[in-house]
């Protein structure tokens, strides 16, 4: 992966009506990259997925793909191809000839199509299943149809919108994997659209959450979710407590941040004395220890290798969160049990406020 | 075979609804065979003869012509037409496109008396000639409603998005309609290339005020029964036309279902 910016999407907005669906986004996807559009439905990671294809114009902005400018080009003339949702296989047509539908203008001789279309049957594990219909595949089989008939194109980019989302938890996990895998033996530039935190962070170099139709952050996934930019950020990405302080003193970059009954801690944050502020803190970031700041488990759940329990502390509306591997060493809380909770100043991410 | 006091008075009201239905057009056939030249019981004798004295009629045959020209003509153009209107509302954001889908279907509502008169009307004050291509142009009038009604059904019947995927693997929006729009409509088109067509064929009112001095079959048997004698083959004909239209009903569901086996696929988007 280089850093070259291999698509510019540059202050791209897209009206439905009266809805903003795509507001102002700006964004580069270096070549060879896995990217990530995330959010919840709704957000406008599709339209702008949609976009990038063709099948969508943007009301203003311009779309650049290894320089030259896509904004009004259609989507038959651009080099992306794309994995469908619905995976859209024609039904009409075997999976041989779905695969060689997108060929047809390379006007190949019969065996030259033939060992293009056998190749990527052989890619996506179909060997042999060349004549079978549509109706006849699983929906794992439809999916790896639809990845052989955009890949056999040999795109510059592929666009994948949603395509594990129907797919079962084991067959998910088997794909992303793969999908994982092929996109760094083949080196060409994924665009991946899901509302699925985890599998945006298992498989992406890096990830943009959107949200209302907004790019909210656009960093790794580690990063986002060590550092998430904003208070929707880290609240979509994993589990995250929320307390609000204020920064009490500061000296040059270090700051000290009060948190109430919490303590105080001091930070690495660029906000003024006196400032509110948000500060998020990770469940798996926090120790059960024997001194910290006093609470009682007002639910605890055993999920084998690790624990989660919700603790109450006194003078906080909200119970904190707080998950902890098990191990031998760790006893065991029930409900209404005192313990005391500690962190180390670094794991608190400091937002601004709401 | 549910419970049996159910399916007993069910199994009744079935058979009567069928024997209302048909008895009455299987008169036809049994009378055409008929020696009477007057439809009474007791018959009379098997004959044949009024099936030659039907094919001997020039005039018949000629109004058949005219009535099979009409009607292909009509479904194609009105099948066309539908085609095109309903990719649109389909597919595209038309703007109002709901009161354009209204507007469209509202030659089913108005009555053919009216439609025809005012046909007449416009035609006279433009000066056009009547002729079959009036006759044409009326029943696409009223014949595209129902083709845009069959084919709506069948394009929001699949999946969009193949449209798409075809447009995203090089093919243009012409290309995409050929390789992909056309042979999942194919079951559509064909609904309503029939349909259309049967409409057409047996349309009299519009036809009666539209076709000038070339009568379509309906005219035809309209003006023969004035003549007594002329009776026995117009059923003859009625016989010949009922046959004609089952065969073509069975043809087009074995078609659907030939299409259904073998391309089972066709059936669903996906």
């Amino acid at each position: 992966m280089s850093e070259d910016p291999f698509l510019r999407i540059e202050h791209v907005t897209k009206r439905f009506a009266d809805v903003v669906a795509v507001d102002d986004a700006d964004l580069t996807i270096r070549r060879g990259e896995f990217f990530s559009l995330l959010g919840p439905s709704g957000c406008g990671k599709t339209t702008l997925l949609r976009i990038i294809a063709g099948f969508e114009f943007p009301d203003s902005g311009e779309i650049y793909c290894d320089g030259v400018r896509l904004t009004d080009e259609p989507a038959n003339v651009r080099p992306s191809n794309m994995v469908f949702q619905s995976y859209a296989i024609f039904p009409h047509l075997n999976v041989f000839d779905n695969i060689a539908y997108g060929l047809r203008r390379e006007h190949l001789t019969p065996s030259d199509l033939k060992v293009r279309v056998t190749e990527a049957l052989a890619m996506i594990k179909l060997e042999g299943l060349g004549a079978r219909w549509a109706d006849e595949l699983s929906g794992g089989q439809r999916q790896r149809v639809a990845l052989a008939r955009a890949l056999v194109r040999r795109p510059k980019m592929l666009l994948l919108d949603e395509p594990l989302g129907a797919l079962d938890r084991r067959l998910r996990e088997t794909m992303q994997l793969e999908l994982r895998a092929l996109q760094k033996s083949l080196g060409i530039t994924f665009v991946f659209v899901t509302h699925d935190q985890e599998e945006a962070l298992s498989m992406s170099d890096r990830i943009a959450v959107m949200s209302g139709g907004r790019i909210l952050q656009v960093a790794t996934p580690r990063t986002l979710y060590e550092a998430p930019s904003c208070r929707e950020v880290a609240d979509f990405i994993g589990e995250m407590n929320f307390f609000s302080g204020w920064i009490s003193a500061r000296d040059g970059a270090s700051a000290q941040i009060d948190l109430g009954a919490l303590g105080s801690f001091n930070v690495v944050a660029p906000q003024s004395a006196g400032t509110r502020v948000l500060v998020a803190l990770r469940p798996e970031k926090i120790m059960l220890s024997d001194a910290g700041v006093k609470g009682s488990v007002s639910a605890a759940a055993f999920l084998g290798e690790r624990s989660h329990y919700f603790v109450k502390v006194e003078s906080l509306a909200e119970p904190i969160a707080v998950a902890v591997q098990n191990s031998a060493l760790t006893p065991g809380h029930a409900v209404g049990d005192i313990v005391h909770l500690a962190w180390s100043a670094d794991a608190l991410v400091i937002l601004p406020a709401d | 075979m549910r419970k049996k006091n159910h399916g007993g008075g069910l199994l009744a009201y079935a058979l009567c609804y069928l024997a209302f239905l048909y008895v009455p057009v299987l008169f036809l056939p049994l009378f055409s065979f008929n020696q009477s030249v007057f439809i009474a019981f007791p018959l009379s004798g098997f004959t044949t003869q009024w099936y030659a004295q039907m094919l001997a009629d020039d005039a018949m045959l000629k109004a058949l012509g005219n009535s099979l020209v009409v009607g292909a003509t009509t479904a194609l153009l009105s099948t066309l037409l539908g085609l095109l209107a309903a990719k649109a509302l389909t597919r595209y954001r038309v703007p109002g496109g709901a009161a354009l889908l209204g507007f469209t279907s509202l030659p089913l509502f108005i009555p053919d008396i009216v439609l025809g008169i005012s046909l007449l009307l416009l035609l006279n004050a433009v000066a056009v000639p009547l002729s079959l291509l009036s006759v044409i142009c009326g029943h696409t009038l009223i014949c595209v409603p129902f083709a845009i009604t069959v084919l709506m059904s069948r394009l929001e019947g699949f999946d969009k998005s193949l449209e798409e995927a075809s447009l995203d693997l090089g093919e243009t929006g012409w290309t995409t309609f050929w390789r992909v729009t056309f042979p999942l409509a194919l079951p559509g088109i064909i609904s309503s290339l029939l349909l259309t067509f049967i409409v057409s064929f047996d349309e009299f009112l519009i036809a009666y005020f539209l076709a000038g001095n070339d009568a379509t079959l309906p005219i035809y048997i309209w003006s023969q029964l004035r003549f007594p004698y002329k009776l026995p083959s117009v059923l003859a004909l009625g016989a010949a036309i009922l046959v004609a239209s089952a065969v073509l009903v069975v043809f087009a569901e074995w078609i659907r279902s030939r299409g259904l086996e073998g391309r089972r696929a066709v059936m669903v988007g996906a």
